[in-house]
C-alpha cells in the first residue's frame, strides 16, 4: 500500500457561534496518484469537508477539531500565513462555478501568472512564462498572447474550466481538491475535462479529492470512493467492491438511482429528504428514510465496522445488506407505443434568438399517449424547440400543427382548448413556481383558467393533482420555499396535470435535482404516462434517463435532429456519428464499471 | 462611424444634449403658462399702452410661442440670456460672478466628501457587523434622512448662534472677493453639503465592498494563496468601484439642487441664491437661465457617470467592440 | 432478528402554516430596534401633528407678548418674531407639512409603480419610451422643478403636491422597472403567459407581489424625501403663507431671533428632524428584514 500523502482523522467542522456541527468523524487517507471519489446529495457536507482540506471554512462555519495532515504536517491550526503559503501550491482547490471564480475584472494571463508569483516558483521571469505556456499545454488551451489577453467572460464554460484546472495544478501541488467541476458543462466536454484530471493526476503523482453529486462521474474516475450523508460518511471503500457490493443501505439506493443506458430497470428514488445541520435525529441520520432500518437503529449512532480490506461502513445491518446481495430490482416497464397518429407536427421550423438562428428545418412528429424524448447538449436547441410548441417562443417561420389545425405562435392567440391541452413543466423549480402565493393557490390557476368550477370542486381537484403526484393535502396552504426542489417539482407537475393535458411537455425537469430525486420524478412521469395514457415529450442532454420512458428519441445537435426512431434502435444501434459519440460520453454506470475492472 | 468606446462617448453625449433641450422646453413650457403679462409686470399698474405695447415689441411677445423659444433658444448657445425683469441688467452679468462662487462651493464639498465617504465605506465593509459599523449604519441613517435646510439650520444653532458661537451664521462675501479668499464663511455651507452626500456614497460603497468581499472569486483568490494585500487591491477593489462611481456622480449632481437651499441659509452669494431670489420675484429670464444652468450640470455627471462605468468594467467594455 | 423498525418514508410537513410572505416581512422588521424606534419617533409627531391643534393654549395667530420673548407661563416656548405663542404654532404646524408630504407620495406611488410594471412588462420600445420621459423629469433636481413650477403658477398648495407627487414617480419607477425585470423572467411568468393569463392579472398577480418588499422600502424612502421636500419649499416661503402656522414657515421667519429667543426655529426643526430620521428608520428595517430573508432565513 502506498504512503498516504493526504490523511485526514476525526475532522470536524460547526456552524460558527452555534456548536452545530456540519460534518463530523470525517477520516479518509489519500496516496499520491490515487484518486478518491467523496460523493453524497445536497446537504451532505461533501462541499464543506472540501473546502476544510484548504484550513478553509465558508461564512458562518469554522473548523472546530480534528486533523488534515498533508505530507504529515497538519494544516488545521496553522497560522494565517502559512495557510497561504500551503494553498495554491501544496494543495489547490478547483472550484464548481469556474465562471464566478475567476475574477470578471482582470485578464486571465494575470489571473494565471499570479499563482506563480504568489508562490515564487521558478527563479526567473523565463522560468515562470515557460511554466504558463506549459501549464495551457497539459489543459490543452491555445498558448498565444491573443488568448490570454481574454478576460473570463470572453470564453466558454469549457475553457473557464480548464484556466480553473491550470490555475490548480500551476504550482505542482501535492494534493488537489476538485468540487464538482464539471457541473453544467456538456458531455463531451466533461468527458474530456475528466481524462485531462485523471492524466495530471498521474503524470505528476498528485493525491486527487474529487467532490461530486454524480456517481457515474466519480464511478469514470475514482481509484476510492467516500459516500456521505447528513455530514458523516456511511461508506469507504474501493470503487469496485462500493459499487458492486455496497454495505450501505443508502450507498445501494443511490446506485439504484443511476439511471442506466440499457435501461433494464426503472429508478427507484429515495422517499423524504435528507436532514439539516442541527435537524439530525438520534441515531442513524438515514434510518427515517431506511427500508433496513430496525428499532436500533433509531437510537444508536453506528459506528464504523470493518467490511473488507480498506472497505468501511456505518451501518448496524450491513452484514444482512451484503447478504442479500444485488437486491431484485424492479424492472423496467414496458414504453407503450402510441397510435399511428399525429398529436404534433412539427415541420420544417427554423428559429432564432434575435439575429442568431438556433433552428434549421426541424421537423418532428408527437403521438399521442407517448413519450418522445428529445436529447442534446446544451445550445443544440431542444428547449427552443420545446418553447415553439408551446407558444413561449415566438420568432420562428414553419408550421406547428396540433390535432391537424396549424397552432398560432403564441399562447396567447391560442385558443382555450390547445392552451389547455398542451401543458409545459420547466426546468428549475426554484423559479416556476410564485413564491408569493400558497401551492394551493399555484395549482388553482390552471382550473380558473380552464374549467368553470365550484370552490368544492376545485378544492378536490387539487387534493386529487396533488396525491397522483404523491403529496399529501398538508401541503396546500404551504409556500414554495418551504418545501425542497424535488417537492416544487413535483407541484409544477400536478399544476400541468390538473389542467387535464394530450401533451406534458417536460424541459429539463430534472437537471436541477439531486440523483435520487431525479430518479423519483423521473419513474413519477414514466407512472403517470402510462397510467393516465399523457403524450410526454421529454427533452433531456442525459442519455442515459430516457430508456426506462421513452419509445422514440430525436436526438439534436446543432439546432438540427440528427438521428430519430425508437429508442432502442437507436441506443442499440446509433447510425450517426454524433450520436455514437455522444453515447460513448455519457458516463453511465455500466461503462463505469467496466472501466473499473480496468482499473485494478 | 459611431463605434467602440468613441463611439459611445459621443453617443451619450448626443444623447445628453437631447435631454438638455428637451428639458429647456419643459422650462420654456413651465414659464409660458404664466398668467399675466411681463411687460405690465416690469412697468407696474401706471404703464400707458403705449409703454407697454412698445416694451412687448421689445420683448417679442407678439410673436408666436414657437419663434420665441428659437430666439431664446439661439440666445442661450451665444451667451445672450435675456434681461432680468427684477434687475434690468443682461441675466449673464447678474449670474456671472455667482456660478463661480457656487462652483466653489460644491468642489471643496466634493473634494472632502469623496474621500471621506470611499474611506468609510471601506473600513464598514472590511469591519462588517463590528459595532463601529453598526453604529455608522445608524447614525449615517439618520444623517441622510435628514433635509438639507434642516442640517443647516441645526449646524446654525450649533455652532453659530445657540450652543457654540464659533462660525459666522452668515457668509457674507463681498462681491469683488473670490470666495476662497473666506475660508471661515465657507466652512458651514461646505459641512452641510458634506453632510448631505457623505452617506449615500458610503452605503453604496460598503454594499458593493461586502459583495465583492463575499464573491466567489475573492474566495478563490484567498484559496489560491493570494497575500491579503493582494486580494484586496488587485482582486476586489477594481470590481468595487463601478457602482460607486455612479453613485457620486449621481450625488454630486445632486449638490447642484442642494446649494440652492444652503445658499439661501446661508445668504452665500451662488447661483442658488439668485435663483430663490429670481422666484420670489417671478423673474422669468433668470429663473429659466439658471434652471438651465443647474439641469446642464446635472446631466453631464450623469453622462459622465454612465460612461466611467462603462470603461471601469471590462464585461461592458468588450461587448461594445 | 430485532423487528423493523416503523419506517416514515413519506415525512409529513409538520411545522405549523406560515403567513403571507408580506407579514413575515412586517414582523421580521419590527423585531429589529432600528424599527422600533422609527415607529416610535413617527407615532410621536404624527400625533403632534394631528392632535397638536386641540392642545394648544392659544391660536396660532394671537399675539400674547412681545416678539422673542423668553419663555414664561403665557408662552411656554416663547414667543416668535411677531409675538405669537411658538408653543401653540408649533402645535398647530404639523399638519400641512404631514398632509401635503402624503398626498404627495401616494400620487408618486400610484404613478410610478403603473409607469415602472408597465415598462417592465410591456414590448421594448414602450418601456424606452417611458424611460425616457422618466429621464427627462429626473434630469431636474426635484427642488428646481418645484420651483420654476412656483415662479411659474405661485405659491399654490395643489402645485406643490402635483410637482412634488410627479417629480417622485421617476425614482419609483425606476426601482419598480429594476425589480420587475428580474421577476419577468422567472419562470412562473412564463408558466403564466403558457395558461393564457391575461396581462393585466400577470402583472397585478405574480409581478407586483413579488416585489412589494423594495416598494415598501422605496416607499418609506420617498415619504422621507417628500416631508423634506415640502418643508423646504415652505421653508422658502413658497409653501404655505403667513399668518399660517407650517413648521417649515415658521423655521425661517424665527432665524432672526436665533441669538434671542431659539425656541421659534428649534421646535420646528427637530419635529421635522425626528420625523424624517422616523420615516427613515422604518425603510431601513424593512430593506434589512428583507435582505435576510433573501440570505436564506426563511421564517425565523
Amino acid at each position: 500500500m502506498r504512503t498516504p500523502v493526504l490523511e485526514v482523522e476525526n475532522l470536524r467542522v460547526e456552524v460558527e457561534g452555534r456548536g452545530i456541527d456540519i460534518v463530523d468523524e470525517i477520516s479518509f487517507d489519500v496516496a499520491g496518484g490515487e484518486v478518491l471519489g467523496l460523493v453524497g446529495e445536497s446537504g451532505s457536507g461533501k462541499s464543506t469537508v472540501g473546502v476544510a482540506l484548504l484550513g478553509h471554512a465558508r461564512r458562518g462555519a469554522k473548523i472546530a477539531g480534528g486533523s488534515v495532515r498533508i505530507e504529515g504536517r497538519d494544516i488545521v491550526g496553522l497560522p494565517a500565513e502559512a495557510l497561504r503559503a500551503l494553498r495554491g501550491r501544496t494543495v489547490s482547490y478547483v472550484p464548481q462555478d469556474p465562471g464566478a471564480a475567476l475574477n470578471p475584472a482582470l485578464r486571465i494571463r494575470l489571473q494565471l501568472m499570479e499563482t506563480l508569483v504568489a508562490h515564487g516558483f521558478g527563479s526567473s521571469d523565463e522560468e515562470r512564462e515557460k511554466r504558463l505556456r506549459e501549464m495551457l499545454g497539459e489543459v490543452m488551451l491555445p498558448q498565444d498572447d491573443q488568448f490570454l489577453r481574454r478576460y473570463p467572460h470572453q470564453l466558454s464554460g469549457g475553457q473557464q474550466q480548464r484556466v480553473g484546472l491550470a490555475m490548480a495544478f500551476a504550482c505542482r501541488p501535492r494534493v488537489i481538491v476538485l468540487d464538482e467541476p464539471t457541473t453544467g458543462l456538456d458531455v463531451t466536454t466533461q468527458a474530456h475535462v475528466l481524462e485531462t484530471v485523471r492524466m495530471l493526476c498521474d503524470a505528476h503523482g498528485v493525491a486527487a479529492v474529487y467532490v461530486s453529486h454524480d456517481l457515474a462521474v466519480v464511478a469514470t474516475l475514482a481509484d476510492r470512493v467516500a459516500v456521505m450523508y447528513g455530514g458523516r460518511i456511511v461508506e469507504l471503500g474501493p470503487e469496485r467492491a462500493l459499487f458492486k457490493t455496497s454495505a450501505h443501505p443508502y450507498t445501494r439506493r443511490l446506485i439504484e438511482a443511476i439511471p442506466e443506458l440499457s435501461g433494464r430497470h426503472a429508478l427507484e428514488g429515495i422517499p423524504g429528504t435528507p436532514p439539516r445541520p442541527g435537524h439530525r435525529p438520534t441515531g442513524c441520520y438515514f434510518a427515517p428514510r431506511c427500508t433496513y432500518a430496525v428499532v436500533r437503529c433509531l437510537e444508536e449512532f453506528p459506528a464504523v465496522s470493518r467490511v473488507s480490506d480498506r472497505h468501511d461502513v456505518r451501518c448496524f445491518r450491513h452484514a444482512d445488506v451484503l447478504a442479500l446481495g444485488a437486491a431484485e430490482r424492479r424492472p423496467a416497464a414496458p414504453r407503450l407505443q402510441g397510435p399511428p397518429e399525429t398529436l404534433i407536427d412539427v415541420q420544417r421550423v427554423d428559429a432564432a434568438h434575435g439575429e442568431r438562428q438556433v433552428l434549421f428545418d426541424v421537423s418532428l412528429a408527437v403521438r399521442p399517449r407517448e413519450c418522445i424524448a428529445l436529447v442534446g447538449e446544451s445550445g443544440s436547441g431542444k428547449t427552443t424547440l420545446a418553447r415553439c410548441i408551446a407558444g413561449l417562443h415566438r420568432n420562428f417561420t414553419g408550421t406547428i400543427e396540433f390535432d391537424g389545425r396549424a397552432l398560432p405562435r403564441d399562447a396567447r392567440g391560442r385558443d382555450r382548448r390547445t392552451r389547455q391541452q398542451i401543458q409545459y413543466i420547466f426546468q428549475s423549480p426554484y423559479s416556476s413556481l410564485n413564491p408569493r402565493k400558497t401551492i394551493g393557490e399555484i395549482i388553482n390557476q390552471p382550473l380558473r383558467l380552464f374549467f368553470e368550477l365550484g370552490r368544492q370542486e376545485r378544492h378536490a381537484r387539487i387534493v386529487a393533482a396533488l396525491e397522483r403526484v404523491q403529496l399529501g393535502p398538508s401541503v396546500v396552504p404551504r409556500y414554495p420555499h418551504e418545501l425542497s426542489g424535488g417537492e416544487r417539482q413535483r407541484v409544477a407537475i400536478a399544476r400541468g396535470l390538473a389542467a387535464e393535458p394530450t401533451l406534458l411537455v417536460c424541459d429539463e425537469v430534472t437537471s436541477a435535482l439531486d440523483v435520487s430525486v431525479q430518479a423519483a420524478i423521473v419513474d413519477l412521469l414514466a407512472e403517470l404516462q402510462r397510467d393516465m395514457q399523457l403524450g410526454l415529450l421529454f427533452v433531456t442532454h442525459n442519455l442515459a434517463l430516457i430508456r426506462t420512458i421513452a419509445a422514440d428519441v430525436a436526438v439534436m445537435s446543432g439546432g438540427r435532429i440528427v438521428e430519430s426512431g425508437k429508442v432502442d434502435d437507436v441506443l442499440d444501434s446509433p447510425q450517426q456519428e454524433y450520436t455514437k459519440a455522444l453515447l460513448a460520453d455519457t458516463p453511465s454506470m455500466e461503462t463505469a464499471l467496466a472501466a473499473a475492472g480496468d482499473r485494478v | 462611424m459611431l463605434h467602440g468606446i468613441s463611439g459611445f462617448i459621443i453617443r451619450r453625449l448626443l444623447l445628453g444634449l437631447l435631454t438638455l433641450l428637451l428639458v429647456s422646453l419643459v422650462v420654456f413650457a413651465a414659464t409660458q403658462a404664466l398668467p399675466g403679462d411681463p411687460a405690465r409686470a416690469i412697468l407696474g399698474r401706471s404703464a400707458t399702452p403705449d409703454s407697454l405695447r412698445a416694451l412687448r415689441e421689445q420683448l417679442n411677445l407678439n410673436q408666436s410661442a414657437i419663434v420665441q423659444y428659437g430666439d431664446w433658444l439661439k440666445g442661450l448657445v451665444t451667451g445672450d440670456l435675456g434681461t432680468s425683469l427684477a434687475a434690468h441688467e443682461p441675466v449673464s452679468q447678474v449670474i456671472g460672478k455667482r456660478i463661480e462662487n457656487s462652483a466653489v462651493l460644491m468642489l471643496f464639498a466634493a473634494l472632502i466628501s469623496i474621500p471621506l465617504a470611499v474611506a468609510i465605506g471601506a473600513v464598514t465593509a472590511r469591519r462588517r457587523d463590528s459595532t463601529f459599523d453598526h453604529g455608522m449604519s445608524v447614525g449615517l441613517l439618520g444623517l441622510a434622512a435628514l433635509p438639507e435646510f434642516v442640517v443647516a439650520i441645526l449646524l446654525v444653532v450649533l455652532l453659530g448662534t445657540t450652543v457654540f458661537q464659533v462660525l459666522p451664521a452668515v457668509s457674507l462675501i463681498p462681491p469683488q472677493d473670490h470666495a476662497w479668499e473666506h475660508p471661515k464663511e465657507l466652512v458651514l455651507p461646505v459641512l452641510t453639503l458634506v453632510i448631505a452626500v457623505t452617506p449615500y456614497i458610503s452605503r453604496i460603497m460598503r454594499a458593493s465592498m461586502v459583495e465583492v468581499l463575499e464573491s466567489d472569486y475573492v474566495e478563490m483568490a484567498r484559496l489560491k494563496g493570494m497575500p491579503e494585500q493582494k486580494v484586496l487591491w488587485r482582486h476586489a477593489v477594481p470590481n468595487g468601484i463601478a457602482p460607486t462611481i455612479q453613485v457620486v456622480a449621481l450625488n454630486l449632481a445632486y449638490l447642484a439642487g442642494g446649494i440652492v437651499v444652503v445658499e439661501f441659509v446661508f445668504g452665500y452669494p451662488g447661483i442658488g441664491a439668485a435663483f430663490v431670489d429670481a422666484v420670489a420675484n417671478r423673474d422669468i429670464p433668470v429663473v429659466q437661465a439658471l434652471a438651465i444652468v443647474i439641469a446642464a450640470v446635472y446631466v453631464f455627471l450623469n453622462v459622465a457617470a454612465d460612461v466611467v462605468t462603462i470603461l471601469v468594467s471590462p464585461r461592458l467594455r468588450t461587448s461594445l467592440r | 432478528m430485532t423487528e423493523a423498525a416503523a419506517v416514515q418514508p413519506t415525512p409529513a410537513l409538520t411545522a405549523p402554516t406560515q403567513p403571507r410572505p408580506v407579514v413575515l416581512l412586517l414582523r421580521r422588521a419590527w423585531r429589529q430596534t432600528r424599527t422600533k424606534v422609527g415607529v416610535v419617533l413617527v407615532l410621536l409627531l404624527v400625533g403632534i401633528a394631528v392632535i397638536g391643534p386641540f392642545l394648544a393654549p392659544h391660536s396660532p395667530t394671537e399675539f400674547v407678548a412681545a416678539p422673542y420673548a423668553h419663555p414664561s407661563s403665557t408662552a411656554l416656548l416663547g414667543t416668535d418674531s411677531l409675538g405669537r405663542d411658538v408653543l401653540s404654532r408649533f402645535l398647530w404646524g404639523g399638519r400641512s407639512v404631514l398632509g401635503l408630504a402624503l398626498a404627495a407620495t401616494a400620487i408618486g406611488l400610484a404613478l410610478g409603480v403603473t409607469i415602472g410594471l408597465v415598462a417592465a412588462y410591456a414590448s421594448a420600445t414602450a418601456d424606452d419610451v417611458l424611460m425616457r420621459a422618466m429621464d427627462v423629469i429626473l434630469a431636474f433636481p426635484s427642488l428646481v422643478l418645484a420651483l420654476v413650477a412656483v415662479a411659474t403658477v405661485g405659491p399654490q398648495l395643489w402645485l406643490l403636491v402635483l410637482v412634488v407627487g410627479i417629480t417622485t414617480a421617476p425614482r419609483v419607477s425606476r426601482v419598480t422597472r429594476g425589480s420587475s425585470v428580474e421577476i419577468v423572467e422567472r419562470d412562473f411568468v412564463s408558466a403564466a403567459e403558457a395558461m393564457g393569463e391575461s396581462r393585466r392579472k400577470i402583472l397585478l398577480g405574480e409581478i407586483l407581489p413579488n416585489v412589494a418588499s423594495p416598494l415598501l422600502v422605496e416607499a418609506s424612502l420617498r415619504l422621507t424625501y417628500s416631508i423634506g421636500l415640502i418643508a423646504a419649499l415652505s421653508f422658502l416661503g413658497f409653501g404655505l403663507q403667513p399668518p399660517a402656522a407650517d413648521w417649515g414657515l415658521m423655521i425661517n421667519e424665527n432665524r432672526q431671533g436665533l441669538t434671542v429667543q431659539p425656541w421659534g426655529v428649534v421646535a420646528p426643526v427637530l419635529a421635522i428632524a425626528l420625523l424624517t430620521i422616523g420615516t427613515s428608520l422604518i425603510g431601513d428595517g424593512v430593506a434589512r428584514a428583507s435582505a435576510g430573508i433573501e440570505r436564506g432565513g426563511g421564517a425565523e
